[in-house]
Protein backbone atom coordinates (compact mmCIF):
# COMPACT_ATOMS: atom_id res chain seq x y z
CA UNK A 1 0.00 0.00 0.00
CA UNK A 2 1.24 3.21 -1.11
CA UNK A 3 1.30 6.49 1.27
CA UNK A 4 -1.24 8.09 -0.99
CA UNK A 5 -3.66 5.28 -0.22
CA UNK A 6 -3.11 5.15 3.30
CA UNK A 7 -3.61 8.60 4.33
CA UNK A 8 -6.85 8.56 2.10
CA UNK A 9 -8.05 5.36 3.91
CA UNK A 10 -7.20 7.20 7.21
CA UNK A 11 -9.21 10.42 5.54
CA UNK A 12 -11.93 7.70 4.52
CA UNK A 13 -12.34 6.21 7.99
CA UNK A 14 -11.60 9.52 9.85
CA UNK A 15 -14.02 11.96 8.26
CA UNK A 16 -17.82 10.61 9.12
CA UNK A 17 -16.79 10.88 13.28
CA UNK A 18 -14.87 13.82 12.61
CA UNK A 19 -17.23 15.88 10.72
CA UNK A 20 -20.13 14.29 13.46
CA UNK A 21 -18.46 15.46 16.30
CA UNK A 22 -16.76 18.74 14.92
CA UNK A 23 -20.11 19.99 14.69
CA UNK A 24 -22.29 18.38 17.36
CA UNK A 25 -20.07 18.24 19.97
CA UNK A 26 -17.23 20.53 19.29
CA UNK A 27 -19.00 23.47 18.60
CA UNK A 28 -21.59 23.25 20.90
CA UNK A 29 -19.41 22.62 22.99
CA UNK A 30 -17.81 26.27 22.13
CA UNK A 31 -20.91 27.61 22.18
CA UNK A 32 -21.87 27.68 25.86
CA UNK A 33 -19.17 30.13 25.96
CA UNK A 34 -20.27 31.91 23.61
CA UNK A 35 -23.98 32.19 24.45
CA UNK A 36 -22.72 33.44 27.79
CA UNK A 37 -21.73 36.55 26.04
CA UNK A 38 -25.69 37.33 24.13
CA UNK A 39 -28.15 39.23 25.16
CA UNK A 40 -31.40 36.78 25.92
CA UNK A 41 -34.74 38.34 23.41
CA UNK A 42 -38.29 37.49 24.74
CA UNK A 43 -38.57 34.30 22.25
CA UNK A 44 -36.28 32.25 24.64
CA UNK A 45 -33.50 32.40 22.06
CA UNK A 46 -30.39 35.34 21.83
CA UNK A 47 -30.41 38.64 20.74
CA UNK A 48 -27.87 39.84 17.94
CA UNK A 49 -24.70 41.71 19.51
CA UNK A 50 -22.70 41.18 22.49
CA UNK A 51 -22.71 41.86 26.14
CA UNK A 52 -21.05 41.48 29.58
CA UNK A 53 -24.53 41.70 31.60
CA UNK A 54 -25.02 37.90 31.72
CA UNK A 55 -22.19 37.35 33.41
CA UNK A 56 -22.76 39.90 35.83
CA UNK A 57 -25.97 38.74 36.14
CA UNK A 58 -24.30 35.61 37.60
CA UNK A 59 -23.56 36.88 40.99
CA UNK A 60 -26.87 35.82 42.76
CA UNK A 61 -26.64 35.71 46.30
CA UNK A 62 -27.75 31.65 46.46
CA UNK A 63 -25.36 30.89 43.74
CA UNK A 64 -22.35 30.20 46.33
CA UNK A 65 -24.58 28.15 48.61
CA UNK A 66 -25.40 25.59 45.41
CA UNK A 67 -21.75 26.28 43.66
CA UNK A 68 -20.21 25.05 47.76
CA UNK A 69 -23.17 21.95 47.90
CA UNK A 70 -22.71 20.85 44.27
CA UNK A 71 -18.93 20.64 44.78
CA UNK A 72 -19.23 18.98 48.53
CA UNK A 73 -21.92 16.56 47.35
CA UNK A 74 -19.55 15.81 44.90
CA UNK A 75 -16.70 14.93 46.91
CA UNK A 76 -18.74 13.04 49.71
CA UNK A 77 -19.84 10.94 46.67
CA UNK A 78 -16.45 10.24 45.41
CA UNK A 79 -15.07 9.32 48.08
CA UNK A 80 -17.86 6.95 49.73
CA UNK A 81 -18.11 4.94 46.50
CA UNK A 82 -14.46 4.73 45.75
CA UNK A 83 -14.28 3.23 49.52
CA UNK A 84 -16.86 0.81 48.76
CA UNK A 85 -15.53 -0.07 45.25
CA UNK A 86 -11.92 -1.13 46.49
CA UNK A 87 -13.35 -3.54 48.58
CA UNK A 88 -15.72 -5.02 45.94
CA UNK A 89 -13.05 -4.67 43.20
CA UNK A 90 -10.41 -6.53 45.27
CA UNK A 91 -13.58 -9.34 46.15
CA UNK A 92 -14.25 -10.06 42.29
CA UNK A 93 -10.27 -9.92 41.13
CA UNK A 94 -9.87 -13.19 43.68
CA UNK A 95 -12.89 -15.06 42.53
CA UNK A 96 -12.69 -17.78 39.63
CA UNK A 97 -14.34 -18.85 37.25
CA UNK A 98 -17.59 -18.82 37.26
CA UNK A 99 -18.37 -16.64 40.68
CA UNK A 100 -16.51 -14.04 39.01
CA UNK A 101 -18.71 -13.72 36.04
CA UNK A 102 -21.59 -14.29 38.31
CA UNK A 103 -20.74 -11.02 40.43
CA UNK A 104 -19.51 -9.41 36.89
CA UNK A 105 -23.21 -9.69 35.64
CA UNK A 106 -24.33 -8.45 38.71
CA UNK A 107 -22.55 -5.31 38.97
CA UNK A 108 -23.44 -4.89 35.18
CA UNK A 109 -27.04 -5.39 35.97
CA UNK A 110 -27.51 -1.95 37.22
CA UNK A 111 -25.00 -0.16 35.31
CA UNK A 112 -27.71 -1.02 31.99
CA UNK A 113 -30.94 -0.51 34.09
CA UNK A 114 -32.91 2.78 33.55
CA UNK A 115 -31.43 5.92 35.04
CA UNK A 116 -34.77 7.07 35.96
CA UNK A 117 -36.49 3.55 37.40
CA UNK A 118 -33.07 3.41 39.87
CA UNK A 119 -34.05 7.17 41.10
CA UNK A 120 -37.58 6.41 41.30
CA UNK A 121 -37.29 3.21 43.55
CA UNK A 122 -35.40 5.25 46.15
CA UNK A 123 -38.36 7.97 45.66
CA UNK A 124 -40.65 5.21 46.60
CA UNK A 125 -38.63 3.74 49.44
CA UNK A 126 -37.99 7.39 51.60
CA UNK A 127 -41.24 8.17 50.72
CA UNK A 128 -43.58 9.38 53.96
CA UNK A 129 -45.06 6.05 53.68
CA UNK A 130 -41.92 4.40 52.48
CA UNK A 131 -40.64 1.14 53.60
CA UNK A 132 -37.41 2.92 55.05
CA UNK A 133 -39.25 5.47 56.55
CA UNK A 134 -41.42 3.13 58.68
CA UNK A 135 -38.32 0.60 59.82
CA UNK A 136 -36.31 3.62 61.06
CA UNK A 137 -39.49 5.04 62.98
CA UNK A 138 -40.31 0.97 64.50
CA UNK A 139 -36.36 0.89 65.34
CA UNK A 140 -37.52 4.61 66.87
CA UNK A 141 -34.24 6.37 64.80
CA UNK A 142 -36.37 8.98 63.86
CA UNK A 143 -39.36 10.26 64.76
CA UNK A 144 -42.56 10.29 63.07
CA UNK A 145 -42.83 13.29 61.42
CA UNK A 146 -38.90 13.45 60.25
CA UNK A 147 -38.19 13.69 56.64
CA UNK A 148 -36.09 11.66 54.24
CA UNK A 149 -36.52 12.56 51.34
CA UNK A 150 -35.95 16.22 49.40
CA UNK A 151 -32.40 17.05 51.10
CA UNK A 152 -29.10 16.75 50.74
CA UNK A 153 -29.14 13.24 52.51
CA UNK A 154 -31.47 11.87 50.27
CA UNK A 155 -29.60 13.78 47.36
CA UNK A 156 -25.86 12.14 48.61
CA UNK A 157 -27.79 8.49 49.26
CA UNK A 158 -29.26 8.24 45.45
CA UNK A 159 -25.90 9.49 44.21
CA UNK A 160 -23.97 6.80 45.29
CA UNK A 161 -26.23 4.33 44.34
CA UNK A 162 -26.04 5.37 40.91
CA UNK A 163 -22.38 6.08 40.25
CA UNK A 164 -21.18 3.35 42.21
CA UNK A 165 -21.24 0.71 39.79
CA UNK A 166 -19.03 3.31 37.72
CA UNK A 167 -16.27 3.25 40.54
CA UNK A 168 -16.19 -0.86 40.81
CA UNK A 169 -15.85 -1.65 37.21
CA UNK A 170 -12.71 0.31 36.45
CA UNK A 171 -11.35 -0.52 40.42
CA UNK A 172 -12.37 -4.38 39.12
CA UNK A 173 -10.60 -3.93 35.50
CA UNK A 174 -7.36 -2.39 37.41
CA UNK A 175 -7.78 -5.23 40.16
CA UNK A 176 -8.05 -8.41 37.18
CA UNK A 177 -4.89 -7.68 35.84
CA UNK A 178 -3.07 -7.16 39.46
CA UNK A 179 -0.40 -10.05 40.47
CA UNK A 180 -1.82 -11.04 43.80
CA UNK A 181 1.21 -12.56 44.53
CA UNK A 182 3.02 -9.34 45.64
CA UNK A 183 0.45 -9.66 48.58
CA UNK A 184 1.68 -12.56 49.57
CA UNK A 185 5.18 -11.59 49.12
CA UNK A 186 4.48 -8.53 51.25
CA UNK A 187 2.74 -10.80 53.86
CA UNK A 188 5.82 -13.57 54.16
CA UNK A 189 7.78 -10.67 54.61
CA UNK A 190 5.42 -9.99 57.86
CA UNK A 191 3.39 -7.14 56.52
CA UNK A 192 -0.75 -7.94 58.46
CA UNK A 193 -3.87 -8.04 56.17
CA UNK A 194 -4.59 -4.46 56.58
CA UNK A 195 -0.82 -3.03 55.52
CA UNK A 196 -0.31 -5.13 52.59
CA UNK A 197 -3.41 -4.42 51.02
CA UNK A 198 -3.01 -0.34 51.76
CA UNK A 199 0.85 -0.22 50.68
CA UNK A 200 1.33 -3.29 47.81
CA UNK A 201 -2.75 -3.58 46.27
CA UNK A 202 -3.93 0.16 46.47
CA UNK A 203 -0.60 1.18 44.40
CA UNK A 204 -1.47 -1.11 42.53
CA UNK A 205 -4.47 -0.52 40.95
CA UNK A 206 -3.50 3.10 41.13
CA UNK A 207 -4.30 3.60 37.37
CA UNK A 208 -7.81 2.08 37.97
CA UNK A 209 -8.63 4.49 40.96
CA UNK A 210 -7.49 7.27 39.02
CA UNK A 211 -10.17 6.20 36.48
CA UNK A 212 -12.90 5.18 38.95
CA UNK A 213 -12.35 8.72 40.79
CA UNK A 214 -13.00 10.67 37.41
CA UNK A 215 -15.82 8.50 36.63
CA UNK A 216 -17.93 9.64 39.59
CA UNK A 217 -16.28 13.03 40.36
CA UNK A 218 -17.15 14.49 37.00
CA UNK A 219 -20.55 13.40 36.25
CA UNK A 220 -21.40 14.37 39.85
CA UNK A 221 -20.35 17.79 39.82
CA UNK A 222 -23.47 18.00 36.62
CA UNK A 223 -26.39 16.34 38.29
CA UNK A 224 -29.58 17.23 37.77
CA UNK A 225 -31.89 14.05 37.57
CA UNK A 226 -31.49 13.24 41.23
CA UNK A 227 -31.77 16.23 42.78
CA UNK A 228 -34.74 17.29 40.95
CA UNK A 229 -36.27 14.20 41.94
CA UNK A 230 -35.28 13.49 45.52
CA UNK A 231 -33.58 16.85 46.48
CA UNK A 232 -36.02 19.90 46.94
CA UNK A 233 -34.83 23.39 47.73
CA UNK A 234 -32.45 22.02 49.90
CA UNK A 235 -30.59 20.03 48.04
CA UNK A 236 -30.44 21.66 44.78
CA UNK A 237 -27.21 21.97 42.51
CA UNK A 238 -25.71 23.95 39.95
CA UNK A 239 -27.20 21.31 37.20
CA UNK A 240 -30.73 22.39 38.46
CA UNK A 241 -30.30 25.85 38.52
CA UNK A 242 -29.31 25.53 34.58
CA UNK A 243 -32.32 23.27 33.75
CA UNK A 244 -34.66 26.09 35.35
CA UNK A 245 -33.05 28.94 33.21
CA UNK A 246 -33.47 27.21 29.99
CA UNK A 247 -37.06 25.55 31.36
CA UNK A 248 -38.50 27.37 33.37
CA UNK A 249 -37.79 31.21 32.81
CA UNK A 250 -35.98 30.19 29.41
CA UNK A 251 -33.16 32.73 29.49
CA UNK A 252 -30.53 30.46 27.32
CA UNK A 253 -27.55 33.33 27.95
CA UNK A 254 -27.68 32.99 31.99
CA UNK A 255 -27.57 29.08 31.61
CA UNK A 256 -25.00 29.46 29.35
CA UNK A 257 -23.17 31.38 31.47
CA UNK A 258 -23.94 28.89 34.75
CA UNK A 259 -22.43 25.96 32.08
CA UNK A 260 -19.69 27.75 31.00
CA UNK A 261 -19.07 27.53 35.07
CA UNK A 262 -19.66 23.76 35.51
CA UNK A 263 -17.86 23.65 32.04
CA UNK A 264 -14.99 24.64 33.75
CA UNK A 265 -15.23 23.47 37.14
CA UNK A 266 -15.01 19.69 35.04
CA UNK A 267 -11.95 20.68 33.38
CA UNK A 268 -9.88 21.18 36.72
CA UNK A 269 -9.63 17.31 38.07
CA UNK A 270 -9.43 16.76 34.32
CA UNK A 271 -6.16 19.03 34.11
CA UNK A 272 -4.99 17.62 37.60
CA UNK A 273 -5.03 13.78 36.40
CA UNK A 274 -3.53 14.79 33.17
CA UNK A 275 -0.64 16.54 34.61
CA UNK A 276 0.11 13.51 36.88
CA UNK A 277 0.27 11.62 33.91
CA UNK A 278 2.77 13.78 32.15
CA UNK A 279 5.00 13.41 35.95
CA UNK A 280 4.73 9.66 35.94
CA UNK A 281 5.66 9.56 32.26
CA UNK A 282 4.17 5.94 31.62
CA UNK A 283 3.20 4.64 28.72
CA UNK A 284 -0.09 4.28 27.53
CA UNK A 285 -3.56 6.59 28.25
CA UNK A 286 -4.07 6.96 32.42
CA UNK A 287 -7.58 6.68 31.91
CA UNK A 288 -7.99 3.19 30.37
CA UNK A 289 -11.81 2.64 28.70
CA UNK A 290 -13.91 0.61 30.69
CA UNK A 291 -17.40 -0.09 31.07
CA UNK B 1 -2.46 -17.71 54.17
CA UNK B 2 -6.10 -16.77 55.40
CA UNK B 3 -7.58 -13.90 53.48
CA UNK B 4 -9.32 -10.95 55.14
CA UNK B 5 -13.22 -11.59 55.40
CA UNK B 6 -13.70 -7.44 55.04
CA UNK B 7 -13.98 -7.56 51.08
CA UNK B 8 -16.50 -10.45 50.38
CA UNK B 9 -18.71 -8.76 53.81
CA UNK B 10 -18.84 -5.37 51.88
CA UNK B 11 -19.26 -6.66 48.57
CA UNK B 12 -22.39 -8.96 49.63
CA UNK B 13 -23.52 -5.55 50.97
CA UNK B 14 -23.14 -3.61 48.30
CA UNK B 15 -25.10 -5.97 45.87
CA UNK B 16 -28.17 -5.89 48.41
CA UNK B 17 -27.58 -2.13 48.11
CA UNK B 18 -28.09 -2.75 44.33
CA UNK B 19 -30.58 -5.00 44.48
CA UNK B 20 -33.26 -4.25 47.10
CA UNK B 21 -34.64 -0.97 46.13
CA UNK B 22 -35.30 -2.56 42.70
CA UNK B 23 -36.64 -5.73 44.16
CA UNK B 24 -38.64 -3.53 46.29
CA UNK B 25 -40.11 -1.91 42.96
CA UNK B 26 -40.68 -4.86 41.54
CA UNK B 27 -42.95 -6.55 44.13
CA UNK B 28 -44.68 -3.33 44.39
CA UNK B 29 -45.81 -3.33 40.61
CA UNK B 30 -48.02 -6.42 41.82
CA UNK B 31 -49.31 -4.96 44.90
CA UNK B 32 -52.84 -3.88 44.58
CA UNK B 33 -52.36 -0.74 47.12
CA UNK B 34 -52.12 2.18 45.61
CA UNK B 35 -49.84 4.09 47.54
CA UNK B 36 -47.29 0.52 48.39
CA UNK B 37 -46.82 1.27 51.60
CA UNK B 38 -47.84 -1.73 52.82
CA UNK B 39 -49.00 -5.36 50.92
CA UNK B 40 -52.44 -5.49 50.01
CA UNK B 41 -52.64 -8.53 47.85
CA UNK B 42 -51.22 -9.80 44.45
CA UNK B 43 -52.58 -7.59 41.41
CA UNK B 44 -51.84 -7.30 37.88
CA UNK B 45 -54.04 -4.51 37.46
CA UNK B 46 -51.58 -1.96 37.14
CA UNK B 47 -49.72 -3.71 33.93
CA UNK B 48 -53.08 -3.68 32.43
CA UNK B 49 -53.80 0.22 33.03
CA UNK B 50 -50.53 0.27 31.69
CA UNK B 51 -51.82 -1.22 28.55
CA UNK B 52 -54.73 1.56 27.85
CA UNK B 53 -51.98 4.18 28.33
CA UNK B 54 -52.22 5.73 25.21
CA UNK B 55 -49.45 8.74 25.62
CA UNK B 56 -47.12 5.69 27.37
CA UNK B 57 -47.22 3.73 23.58
CA UNK B 58 -46.69 6.83 21.97
CA UNK B 59 -43.62 7.69 23.63
CA UNK B 60 -42.63 3.91 23.37
CA UNK B 61 -42.42 4.44 19.34
CA UNK B 62 -41.00 7.74 19.53
CA UNK B 63 -38.44 6.32 21.42
CA UNK B 64 -38.16 2.90 19.27
CA UNK B 65 -37.63 4.91 15.88
CA UNK B 66 -34.75 6.87 17.88
CA UNK B 67 -33.19 4.43 19.07
CA UNK B 68 -33.10 2.10 15.78
CA UNK B 69 -32.31 5.09 13.74
CA UNK B 70 -29.52 6.38 15.88
CA UNK B 71 -28.27 2.57 16.96
CA UNK B 72 -27.65 2.45 12.64
CA UNK B 73 -26.01 5.27 12.09
CA UNK B 74 -23.56 5.54 15.19
CA UNK B 75 -22.58 1.54 14.47
CA UNK B 76 -21.12 2.97 11.17
CA UNK B 77 -19.57 5.81 11.98
CA UNK B 78 -18.12 4.20 15.59
CA UNK B 79 -16.88 1.34 13.88
CA UNK B 80 -14.80 3.44 11.40
CA UNK B 81 -13.54 5.86 13.64
CA UNK B 82 -12.67 3.22 15.56
CA UNK B 83 -10.69 1.15 12.55
CA UNK B 84 -9.20 4.60 12.28
CA UNK B 85 -7.80 5.12 15.47
CA UNK B 86 -6.60 1.47 16.14
CA UNK B 87 -4.85 1.71 12.17
CA UNK B 88 -3.37 4.92 12.16
CA UNK B 89 -0.67 7.36 14.51
CA UNK B 90 -0.93 10.53 13.71
CA UNK B 91 -1.97 14.09 15.21
CA UNK B 92 -5.27 14.33 13.32
CA UNK B 93 -5.54 10.82 15.42
CA UNK B 94 -4.87 12.10 18.77
CA UNK B 95 -7.21 14.83 18.13
CA UNK B 96 -10.06 12.59 16.85
CA UNK B 97 -9.72 10.49 20.04
CA UNK B 98 -9.93 13.64 21.99
CA UNK B 99 -13.23 14.32 20.41
CA UNK B 100 -14.10 10.57 20.84
CA UNK B 101 -13.26 10.31 24.26
CA UNK B 102 -14.31 13.71 25.80
CA UNK B 103 -18.25 12.94 25.26
CA UNK B 104 -17.59 10.13 27.62
CA UNK B 105 -16.42 12.08 30.33
CA UNK B 106 -18.02 15.24 30.50
CA UNK B 107 -21.30 15.14 32.04
CA UNK B 108 -24.61 14.75 30.28
CA UNK B 109 -25.97 17.99 31.06
CA UNK B 110 -23.27 20.13 29.18
CA UNK B 111 -23.75 18.11 26.42
CA UNK B 112 -28.07 18.94 26.13
CA UNK B 113 -27.38 22.23 27.04
CA UNK B 114 -24.65 22.55 24.23
CA UNK B 115 -26.88 20.45 21.80
CA UNK B 116 -29.83 22.92 22.69
CA UNK B 117 -27.73 25.99 21.95
CA UNK B 118 -26.77 24.94 18.86
CA UNK B 119 -30.08 23.90 17.28
CA UNK B 120 -31.84 27.23 18.25
CA UNK B 121 -28.54 29.03 16.69
CA UNK B 122 -28.90 27.60 13.43
CA UNK B 123 -32.86 27.82 13.84
CA UNK B 124 -33.78 24.30 13.36
CA UNK B 125 -37.09 22.53 14.90
CA UNK B 126 -36.62 21.05 18.08
CA UNK B 127 -38.05 17.46 17.52
CA UNK B 128 -37.47 13.90 16.96
CA UNK B 129 -35.07 15.01 14.82
CA UNK B 130 -32.78 16.47 16.74
CA UNK B 131 -32.88 13.75 19.53
CA UNK B 132 -31.36 11.56 16.31
CA UNK B 133 -28.75 13.83 16.02
CA UNK B 134 -28.26 13.78 19.62
CA UNK B 135 -28.36 10.29 20.44
CA UNK B 136 -25.91 9.82 16.96
CA UNK B 137 -23.41 12.08 19.11
CA UNK B 138 -22.89 10.15 21.78
CA UNK B 139 -23.82 6.63 20.88
CA UNK B 140 -20.46 7.20 18.49
CA UNK B 141 -18.29 7.62 21.11
CA UNK B 142 -19.60 4.29 22.96
CA UNK B 143 -19.45 2.18 19.94
CA UNK B 144 -16.48 3.36 19.00
CA UNK B 145 -14.54 2.79 22.50
CA UNK B 146 -16.40 -0.96 22.76
CA UNK B 147 -14.79 -1.65 18.82
CA UNK B 148 -11.75 -0.60 19.81
CA UNK B 149 -11.51 -2.59 22.67
CA UNK B 150 -12.13 -5.49 20.10
CA UNK B 151 -9.66 -4.25 17.83
CA UNK B 152 -7.10 -4.44 20.48
CA UNK B 153 -6.81 -8.43 19.67
CA UNK B 154 -7.44 -8.66 15.82
CA UNK B 155 -4.63 -9.74 13.70
CA UNK B 156 -4.61 -7.11 10.75
CA UNK B 157 -1.94 -9.85 8.99
CA UNK B 158 -5.17 -11.99 7.74
CA UNK B 159 -6.25 -8.30 5.93
CA UNK B 160 -2.77 -7.82 4.64
CA UNK B 161 -2.64 -11.26 3.10
CA UNK B 162 -6.31 -11.18 1.70
CA UNK B 163 -4.78 -7.85 -0.14
CA UNK B 164 -1.44 -9.65 -1.33
CA UNK B 165 -3.77 -12.43 -2.67
CA UNK B 166 -5.82 -9.71 -4.94
CA UNK B 167 -8.96 -9.14 -2.52
CA UNK B 168 -10.29 -4.97 -3.48
CA UNK B 169 -11.39 -3.09 -0.36
CA UNK B 170 -15.23 -3.99 -0.39
CA UNK B 171 -14.26 -8.13 -0.40
CA UNK B 172 -11.41 -7.09 2.66
CA UNK B 173 -14.34 -5.24 4.59
CA UNK B 174 -17.13 -7.42 3.74
CA UNK B 175 -15.53 -11.12 3.77
CA UNK B 176 -13.09 -10.48 6.55
CA UNK B 177 -13.34 -7.17 8.71
CA UNK B 178 -16.96 -7.23 9.33
CA UNK B 179 -17.15 -11.24 10.16
CA UNK B 180 -14.52 -10.91 12.52
CA UNK B 181 -15.56 -7.61 14.26
CA UNK B 182 -19.01 -8.85 14.66
CA UNK B 183 -19.20 -9.92 17.95
CA UNK B 184 -17.88 -6.22 18.81
CA UNK B 185 -19.93 -4.26 16.83
CA UNK B 186 -22.88 -6.16 18.16
CA UNK B 187 -21.90 -5.34 21.30
CA UNK B 188 -21.22 -1.90 20.70
CA UNK B 189 -24.76 -1.58 18.92
CA UNK B 190 -26.87 -3.39 22.17
CA UNK B 191 -24.82 -0.34 23.92
CA UNK B 192 -25.89 2.18 21.76
CA UNK B 193 -29.69 0.97 21.69
CA UNK B 194 -29.45 0.66 25.71
CA UNK B 195 -28.39 3.90 26.11
CA UNK B 196 -30.67 5.69 23.35
CA UNK B 197 -33.40 4.09 24.78
CA UNK B 198 -32.65 5.48 28.34
CA UNK B 199 -31.52 9.26 28.05
CA UNK B 200 -33.48 11.57 29.51
CA UNK B 201 -30.74 14.54 29.87
CA UNK B 202 -29.62 15.24 26.37
CA UNK B 203 -33.32 13.74 25.05
CA UNK B 204 -35.17 16.39 27.46
CA UNK B 205 -33.19 19.24 26.24
CA UNK B 206 -33.56 18.68 22.79
CA UNK B 207 -37.26 17.33 23.19
CA UNK B 208 -40.20 19.44 21.60
CA UNK B 209 -43.58 19.39 21.46
CA UNK B 210 -45.02 16.52 20.04
CA UNK B 211 -41.42 14.17 20.51
CA UNK B 212 -42.21 12.68 23.99
CA UNK B 213 -39.60 9.53 24.51
CA UNK B 214 -40.26 6.54 27.02
CA UNK B 215 -38.06 8.19 29.11
CA UNK B 216 -39.64 12.13 29.25
CA UNK B 217 -42.62 10.53 29.71
CA UNK B 218 -41.67 8.25 32.55
CA UNK B 219 -39.86 12.00 34.24
CA UNK B 220 -43.05 13.67 34.32
CA UNK B 221 -44.80 10.66 35.54
CA UNK B 222 -42.43 10.45 38.48
CA UNK B 223 -43.61 14.25 39.00
CA UNK B 224 -47.16 13.88 38.41
CA UNK B 225 -48.20 10.74 37.97
CA UNK B 226 -49.52 7.79 39.58
CA UNK B 227 -46.20 5.45 41.23
CA UNK B 228 -48.21 2.10 40.55
CA UNK B 229 -48.20 2.29 37.27
CA UNK B 230 -44.55 3.66 37.57
CA UNK B 231 -43.84 0.30 39.28
CA UNK B 232 -45.48 -1.66 36.57
CA UNK B 233 -43.40 -0.05 33.60
CA UNK B 234 -40.13 -0.07 34.97
CA UNK B 235 -40.72 -4.13 35.63
CA UNK B 236 -41.20 -4.39 32.31
CA UNK B 237 -37.91 -2.25 31.55
CA UNK B 238 -35.86 -4.01 33.78
CA UNK B 239 -37.03 -7.59 32.45
CA UNK B 240 -36.11 -6.26 28.81
CA UNK B 241 -32.28 -4.52 30.01
CA UNK B 242 -31.40 -8.16 31.50
CA UNK B 243 -32.34 -9.96 28.56
CA UNK B 244 -30.22 -7.57 26.80
CA UNK B 245 -27.39 -7.46 29.42
CA UNK B 246 -27.31 -11.23 29.13
CA UNK B 247 -27.27 -11.59 24.84
CA UNK B 248 -24.08 -9.14 25.27
CA UNK B 249 -22.74 -10.63 27.32
CA UNK B 250 -22.52 -13.76 25.89
CA UNK B 251 -20.84 -11.75 22.82
CA UNK B 252 -18.32 -10.23 25.35
CA UNK B 253 -17.31 -13.99 26.45
CA UNK B 254 -16.75 -14.88 22.89
CA UNK B 255 -14.33 -12.01 22.61
CA UNK B 256 -12.67 -12.86 25.67
CA UNK B 257 -12.16 -15.95 24.38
Amino acid sequence: MGNRTSKRNEWFLTVPSLIWLVILFLVPTIMIFAISFKPPDQYGGFAPGWTLKTLASLAQPNYPAIIWRTIYLSVITTVICILLATPVGYCMARLTGRWRQIFLLLVIVPFWTSFLVRIFAWKVLLHPDGLIKRFLVFLHLVGPDATLLYNAGAVLLVMVYNFLPFAILPIYAAAAKFDFRLVEAAQDLGAHKFQSFMRVFIPGIWRGLITAILMVFIPALGSYVIPDIVGGPSGEMIGNKIAQRVFVDRNLPHASGLSSFLTLTVLIPMAVVMLMQKRKQRAGPIIEGEA
Amino acid sequence: MRRSRTPIVVTIIVLLFFYLPVFILVLNSFNASRFGGAWEGWSLSWYRQLFHHREIWASVRNTMIIAFTATGISVVIGTTAALALHRFQSRLQQFHYMLIYTPLVIPEILMGIGLLLFFVAVGMQLGLFTIFLAHVTFCISYVAMVVLGRLQNFDFSIVEAAQDLGANLPTVTWRILIPLLSPGIIAGALLAFTLSIDDFVITFFVAGPGSTTLPIRIYSMIKHGSPPLINALSTILLVVTFLAVLISQNFMEEEEA
